[in-house]
């Protein structure tokens, strides 16, 4: 009897998170000043609240190590995380607290560290992986210069930052990095989290964990309005932003939403010259899990007429994040060509430096 | 199609509009500097009366933090929910091939001629002496 091949052969996983998995592990990666520094202050690992360790979300149960954080090294990465779905490729999007310094000089040595140990124990040790490049937000010259750093390594295909930062990511003091990224043809990953300058949600801190990560696709619908009415891709026409761990079922109400305002409200933006809901499409990929399925497989379609585009969704595990379990990652009632669509073709048309 | 004669043309002076009814349809009439241009008082949205709304200029940009204002009142906007009508063509400002409002072409006409037909004039006298909005229905 032979077994199937997974139904994702071949599949680009555009959403897999590397542990650092102490701070020990990036000191090599940093200059001697600030080694010194980290060893005496005593800094431990920049841990945040955003995947608290034994929360089951965090890891899913097999993929979680006796001890350690998971998906910490290649090997690990590699026996759960590409063999078992035999991914092409996989996209590296290294959560780390990088975002959350104050000094935007350790931030920028963080970042700095965390890329180049990204290289050095990952993308050098497996063809298949790729990465994004953390950026220090904190302060744009030096983001830019981070991007300029690693911008001839191919292997580094987009840009990481998270969807809560300290301003709205479509303010003009961003603009420098995304002019290099639209550069370098880099697509922006926007990915869950926050820096924590702020309270989680537009309302205040919520009291539970629960409200925390579902409140992420509320600042998700911020943060594309934010792009959209600051007029990111009336001056950037080339660039695309991956929305990671999104979710994406909300994306078309929140779209009719905006689009419907605007329509009454145009003259405040004029560079908004078409409706939001089209320039969404053209600009912004979300990926994959988690799916916030709604209840039926009819309902599922009924989703993706409303997204009016099957070009939008990216195949992603989310690895080790627990979204689902065995290799049921994707959701049931796709068609063939759709799946294909979200596994290769779109992967391929959103990263230039995949093709 | 047939002309109605709806309006002496000085009851609508530059920058006025009025408000007439022809054949049972409520039709706005502009005076744009002289030009004068009719659309259905009906907002194609949600039916806000155009006739309410303000009168804005065209607002553009090239690129965002420009801002190109031209063509002061010759726009207006729906007192219900602000979306903005072009009052020469009836196109709106945010989706002008797909949401339009119902325009009417409207002219002046010598009172001479008006009183010679083939005008209808439904609710007024003519005389020689003035000119008259007339539109074409």
């Amino acid at each position: 009897m032979t077994i199937a091949p997974p139904p994702t052969t071949g599949a680009i996983d555009c959403d897999i998170h590397p542990s650092v998995p102490s701070i020990e592990a990036l000191l090599p990666y940093m200059a001697d000043h600030w080694r010194d520094t980290i060893v005496q202050r005593g800094v431990h690992n920049l841990e945040t609240i955003a995947y608290p360790k034994n929360a089951p979300l965090t890891a899913r149960p097999d993929w979680r190590p006796a001890k350690g954080l998971p998906a910490a090294d290649v090997v690990t990465i590699q026996a759960q995380a590409l063999d078992p779905f035999a991914t092409s490729i996989a996209i590296c999007n290294c959560l780390y607290g990088v975002q959350l310094l104050m000094s935007e000089d350790i931030a920028a040595a963080f970042a700095n560290a965390v890329n180049q140990w990204m290289a050095a124990e990952f993308l050098d040790r497996d063809p298949r992986l790729r990465a994004s490049i953390v950026i220090p937000t904190q302060n744009t010259e030096m983001a830019v210069a981070e991007i300029e750093r690693w911008a001839d390594d191919k292997r580094f295909v987009s840009v990481l930052m998270l969807v809560m930062d300290e301003n709205p990511l479509g303010r003009r003091l961003y603009w420098p990095i995304y002019a290099a990224a639209a550069r370098h043809g880099l697509p922006i990953c926007v990915h869950a989290g926050s820096a924590y300058k702020h309270p989680v949600t537009s309302v205040g801190w919520p009291s539970y964990y629960t409200e925390d990560y579902a409140a992420q696709s509320p600042a998700f619908h911020n943060m594309v309005s934010s792009f959209i009415c600051e007029g990111v891709f009336a001056k950037y026409p080339d660039l695309t932003v991956v929305l990671a761990e999104s979710g994406f079922t909300w994306l078309p109400a929140h779209l009719w939403r905006l689009t419907k305002f605007w329509r009454g409200l145009r003259a405040e933006i004029p560079w908004v010259d078409r409706p939001p809901t089209e320039i969404a499409r053209d600009h912004f990929r979300l990926t994959l899990q988690p799916v916030d399925a709604p209840p039926t497989v009819s309902d599922f379609e009924r989703l993706m007429e409303h997204m009016g585009s099957d070009e939008m969704l990216l195949f992603s595990t989310d690895y080790p994040h627990h979204q689902f379990d065995g290799n049921a990652v994707l959701p049931e009632g796709l068609s063939p060509t759709l799946a294909r669509k979200i596994m290769v073709d779109n992967p391929k048309n959103t990263y230039p430096r995949l093709q | 199609m047939a002309k109605y004669v709806v309006s002496p043309a000085k009851d609508i002076p530059p920058g006025g509009r009025k408000l007439v009814e022809v054949r049972g349809r409520p039709i706005v009439i502009f005076n744009l500097d002289g030009e004068y241009f009719g659309m259905l008082n009906r907002c194609p949205h949600q039916g806000g009366s155009l006739c309410n709304g303000q009168l804005v200029g065209l607002v553009q940009s090239t690129e965002p933090g420009e801002y190109h204002f031209s063509r002061q009142d010759e726009i207006v906007r729906c007192p219900w929910h602000g979306w903005e009508f072009d009052i020469r063509t009836g196109h709106s400002m945010c989706e002008p091939d797909r949401i339009q409002a119902t325009r009417y072409n409207v002219g002046i006409e010598a009172g001479a001629a008006v009183t010679e037909g083939p005008y209808v004039a439904e609710t007024f006298g003519v005389t020689v002496e003035e000119s008259y909005v007339v539109i074409e229905i």
